[in-house]
Order: C-alpha cells, then structure tokens, then sequence
C-alpha cells in the first residue's frame, strides 16, 4: 500500500519563552504562565492513503496546524519521521515540495498592487509550471470558483471570501498531488464553503493519485467530505476511522441535548451513574445553557433534569439525538469544541 | 505513489524553475510597483530636492570664487569644479535611490513578507531560495533604475551638469558590479534582518545617513579620505558598502580622473571594480549562507516563518 503521508511517533515540542537575563523558572511557574514549552504533537502515527480525502478533525491548539507543517518542510519534528510521497520531511524536501501545496483559511498572502490573477501567476512561478500553462489554469480555476468577474481586480480590494477563493485557485494551480488544507472554509459564507467544498471532493475522486489532508473544526465539513477521520487533541490522535465508524463506536451510547436557563454549578454531572461524558456552552445573549450528554441508557436523566431543577433552572428542551462527530469527541474528551 | 505526476529533478528542470521563480518575484516589484503614478513625486520629486540644497550650495561657492577671478583660465577651472561637484551630487542622488531601495525594500523585505503570511508560502516551494532573492533584487534594480533614471534626468536638466564619458563600457562594468555588490549585500541583510525581528526597522533607520556620509553619496570619497585623523578610516570604513566604491569610480569614468585636480579619488575605477567583484561574491556568498541558515532556524523553532510568532 502506497502511503501519501504517513507518520512515526511524531512528537513537536516548541521551546517555552525565554528571555535574556531573566531567572530560570521552576517548570510549574511556568506552566502557570504559560511560557514552559508545549508540547505540540504527542507520539502521533497515521497513514494516509494515496487518492484519500483525509480529515484532522480538533479543537484549537489540538496541533492540526502544526501537522501541516511539518508535513509541508515548514517545521522540524523534535522527534519521530514523517513522510510525505515516500521522502523523509527531515531529509529529502525537494521532491515533497515539487508535490504540495497548502492553503490555510484567513491567509493574507500575495501584494495588494498586484491582481488576483497576477498574484495566483506569481505563486504558480515557484513551481516552475510554465507561464501560459499557468494563466489557462487560473482561468479555468477561477471560473470553477466563481471569481472569474474578479480576476483583474486589485488583491487589497477583494472582499475576505473573495481572497479566500484566490487561495484556493493558487493552491491549485500548481497542481499538486497532495494538498493541504488548513481550515480552508473558515469564515465564509456557506455559498462560498459549499463550492470550496464541492470541488475538494471533485478534485480528489475524479483523478487518480490526488491526496488531501484537511483540517477543520467544522464536524459537519469533515463528516460530508472526509473518507477518514482522525480525532486529535492536545497532540494527540484519540481516534482514526470512517465518519460512519467513529459515530457506531458510541452508537450503543445515548446522546441526549438540552437547553435550560444558566446554570451555577455543572461539575456535579460528571458524578451521575451512567452518565459517560458531557459538554457544556453558554449562550451568553440567551443567558441559556446548552448541553450535551452521552449517557449508557435512559436511566440518568431523570436525575439529571432533578439537578437542574434543583438550581431553579428551567429546561427549554430536551433532544434525543442521533451520535454526531461533536458527539464521539465529547465521548472521548469530556468536552466539546469550544 | 503511483498514479501521481511524474516529476524531474535533472538540471535544465531546475534551472528553468528557478529562473521561472526570479522573474515570478520580480514581477511585483516591477509591474506592481509602477502600478501606482505616485512613486514620480515620493521618489523622483523628492529626492531632487534633497539633492538641489547640496547643488545650491556648491554653486553658491562657484559663484563666490568667480566674483574674484579675472584670469579666463581660473575661470574655466572654477566652472569646472563647479560642474563636478554638482555632478558628483547628482549622481550621488542617483545612488541614493539604490541604497534606499537596498535598505528598505531588499533588506526589510522578508520580515514584511513573514507579516504578511508569504514567507511560508515562499518556505515551501521547490525553487531554490536564492532564486527567491535573486528576484527581489532583479525586480527592485529594475524599479529603482527607472526613479534613478528620472533623478538623473532631472539632474542635468534643471542643473545643466555635463558629462564626458570617455570609456563607456567600463562604466556599464562598474555601474552593474556596483549593483550586483549592492543588492548582494541587501540579499544577505534580508535574513540579518528576519532573525533579529522588529529591531531591524531601526537598523534600516540608522543606516541611513551615516551611510550617506561615509559612503561619500554628495561630495567625493577621496575628500573625506584626506581629512587628517578620523577622515580615512571612515572613507575606508565606508568602501564596505559598494555605493561608495561604486560612485567613486563612475565619477571618475563621467567627470574625467583629472576632474578635482585628480586628488579626490581613493583609487583607479579598474583596483574599484576588482574590489566591488570581490565584494559581490563575498555578499552572494553571505547572502546563500545567512538564509539556509535562517531557513534551518526557522524549521528548527517554528518562529520565523508564521506571521506573530
């Protein structure tokens, strides 16, 4: 089996702050002021097929990004190996970068001055694709994205979405056989995601040898366009499979969601038999909180709604659900995304 | 990988790619930079009236002279060195241009590109990193040749310098030695520049004038030379930035070597290109050194490529 990326052990330490002429400090001041260093992938080993559309699916700071890196020569693994095409991203970069590309949502890049066209041309040149080769690409791919009316519009004039395509179509242009996308719908429009979407699943089913890895928080994205999905938090891989798979491992589990007034005190819910892991996130505007429990049967949530009632909250609704992405990282985690 | 592209790594693919990416990173700096007519007042207006107080100057001491002299050939030697040092000035501004140019858009440049998420991009493509300098430079002396151009131009239309070039090949030699050293220098700065963060600002701040001084950019190098004490060590000092070597020779190439009655010249423009050659290599070499370094750095601490780290 040929591996697009695969990784051994992988572990990304990042160096805490320090700064010239101040006191060493003991480890447990500085993990109270967060400038020990961090530990950004733990111990993390994957495979990713060739022709796959492959998820990284984790909160912020779950270390999604600095995978991509690494995988993209950006960044060093302090320990491990990765491989990307077959090369060591340690050893051999120039036939891996020859092959990649990465876009990352909220990408600034490119110079205002210059047109969108300009500048996709621009990037295209570091690839060495041949000019006019490069300007029939930008074309197309900018009527696929649907910025064709923008194309000789000045960079530092187009809107956020609009930039957002322009990234996309440079991320193309080059026509790698493995991408990376880093959060690429972040912050737009659900017009503009859709296509994005649309033509990330295109791209890699309707030819041979084409490999994404994309990050998101999204569950939704990942579960509508990922053929696997690997579960990461804080550096670490806490699962790897099909969407479907993952949600039939708490399949035997009961997901019920709630909505009541703002509650004081929710630690004690953990406490509850049966109950296997919850999430929590205020809704500060509605002065409600929503939660999320993944139960063993039905049994808890009498007990459950008791403890609410008890700090004299009301319970708006209550939702039996089917399991979701959110659903299996709750279960694993004991919290949600945000 | 089975079904992916094939892809060449053979010498003629990579020299392709690399000259592909100069003329790639060239392309803003010429094209963008120009895009805007602006850059005639901020970069041709102003700079010549940096250069007419120096003039008014020199002409002002010309005039005085004059006013004493009744000899015609006392006043052909006056309006002579007259004539040279408004030329040396002009030319001067001339260089001013490149040195600024060098200062804070070659040596500045890649700090601004990490702040504006690019250098990762740059980072991660296949070109050579060289390639990626080597653009910045091509693009900002073709750039700046057009605002160095305009200044001259003006220069002797407004000022009516003469010029008397009398081996204009040798010039060409010393004017692109003196640019290849120049941007070499810049290239090499750019990396300084990234590792030492927001500091390198003031650097580019500082540089500025003292170089102007010590490089000789409004009066003849040989002059400061000649001051006893401190005067030779800051001219010498100076010849490390090639502007300075640069415009000694090619005022000696425009205005004659007998031009200040030959006694304001550090050397012949022949022993001054030869340096300037060195010093081209010398920073070329610096330059490769200081971004694979900055590169390894980079990958190293996950700090220098990502804009706010």
């Amino acid at each position: 089996m040929a591996y697009a990326v695969e990784t051994r052990e992988l572990t990304r330490v990042f160096a805490g702050k320090r700064k010239l002429f101040r006191r060493a400090k003991a480890p447990s001041e500085e993990a109270d002021e967060g400038t020990g260093p961090v530990t950004a992938l733990d111990h993390v080993t994957t495979q990713i097929r060739e022709g796959e559309l492959f998820g990284l699916l984790g909160p912020n700071g779950a270390g999604k990004t600095t995978l991509i890196k690494i995988l993209a020569t950006l960044l060093l693994p302090t320990s491990g190996q990765a491989f990307v095409a077959g090369h060591d991203v340690a050893k051999d970069v120039f036939p891996i970068r020859q092959r990649i590309n990465m876009v990352s949502g909220g990408e600034t890049s490119g110079y205002g001055l210059l047109t969108a066209r300009e500048n996709v041309w621009m990037f295209s040149q570091f690839y060495g694709v041949p000019s006019q080769v490069a300007k029939d690409r930008i074309d197309r791919l900018m009527q696929t994205f649907g910025l064709w009316d923008k194309r000789n519009a000045k960079v530092r004039m187009l809107s956020t979405g609009q930039r957002q395509k322009m990234n996309m179509v440079r991320g193309f242009v080059t026509d790698p056989d493995i991408l990376f996308l880093d959060e690429p719908t972040l912050g737009l429009d659900v017009n503009a995601a859709r296509i994005i979407r649309d033509y990330v699943k295109t791209w890699v089913r309707g030819q041979t040898g084409k490999t994404v890895l994309l990050t998101t928080h999204y569950m939704m994205e990942a579960d509508e366009m990922c053929d696997r999905i690997a579960i990461i938090d804080q550096g670490r891989i806490l699962a790897c499979d099909t969407p479907a798979n993952l949600k039939r491992m708490i399949r035997l589990d009961t997901t019920f969601r709630l909505e009541v007034d703002a509650l004081r005190e929710t630690t004690s819910f953990g406490s509850i038999h049966g109950v296997k892991n919850f999430s929590l996130k205020d809704d500060i505007a509605k002065n409600r909180t929503n939660l999320t429990f993944i139960l063993e049967d039905e049994a808890p949530v009498a007990e459950i709604l008791s403890r609410i009632t008890g700090q004299g909250s009301k319970v708006h609704s209550l939702q039996k659900s089917e399991p979701t992405l959110e659903d299996v990282f709750i279960s694993m985690v004991g919290r949600g995304f945000e | 990988m089975t079904g992916a592209t094939v892809h060449r790594t053979d010498l003629r693919y990579r020299l392709g790619l690399n000259l592909r990416a100069v003329v790639g990173r060239a392309y803003p700096r010429v094209i963008g930079a120009n895009r805007e007519p602006s850059w005639i007042f901020f970069e041709a207006f102003l700079p010549l009236l940096g250069i007419a107080a120096y003039v008014f100057i020199y002409q002002a001491f010309g005039a005085r002279a004059l006013e004493d002299a009744s000899d015609p050939a006392a006043v052909a030697a006056i309006l002579a060195n007259t004539n040279a040092l408004v030329a040396s000035v002009v030319l001067g501004g001339t260089m001013v241009s490149f040195w600024l140019n060098v200062l804070w858009s070659m040596a500045s440049q890649l700090y601004w590109e990490k702040e504006i998420g690019n250098l990762q991009l740059y980072m991660m493509a296949p070109m050579n990193r060289m390639a990626l300098l080597g653009g910045m430079a091509v693009g900002g002396m073709l750039m700046t040749s057009t605002r160095a151009v305009a200044t001259l131009v003006s220069g002797v239309v407004i000022f009516g310098v003469v010029f008397q070039v009398a081996d204009p090949l040798l010039l060409f030699a010393v004017f692109f030695v003196t640019l290849i050293a120049l941007y070499g220098m810049g290239m090499m700065f750019a990396s300084l520049y990234l590792l030492w963060g927001r500091e390198a600002w003031h650097l580019s701040a500082l540089m500025e004038e003292p170089i102007f001084f010590a490089s000789g950019f409004y009066f003849p190098l040989g002059g400061l030379a000649r001051i006893p004490g401190w005067g030779s060590a800051v001219a010498f000092a100076g010849t490390i930035i090639p502007a300075g070597l640069g415009l000694d020779a090619l005022r000696q190439l425009t205005l004659g070597a007998t031009a200040f009655g030959g006694t304001l010249w550090l050397f012949t423009p022949q022993v001054e290109l030869a340096i300037l050659a060195i010093l081209a290599v010398v920073f070329l070499v610096l330059a490769r050194y200081a971004l694979a370094y900055l590169e390894m750095l980079a990958k190293r601490e996950g700090k220098l490529t990502s804009r706010h780290q």
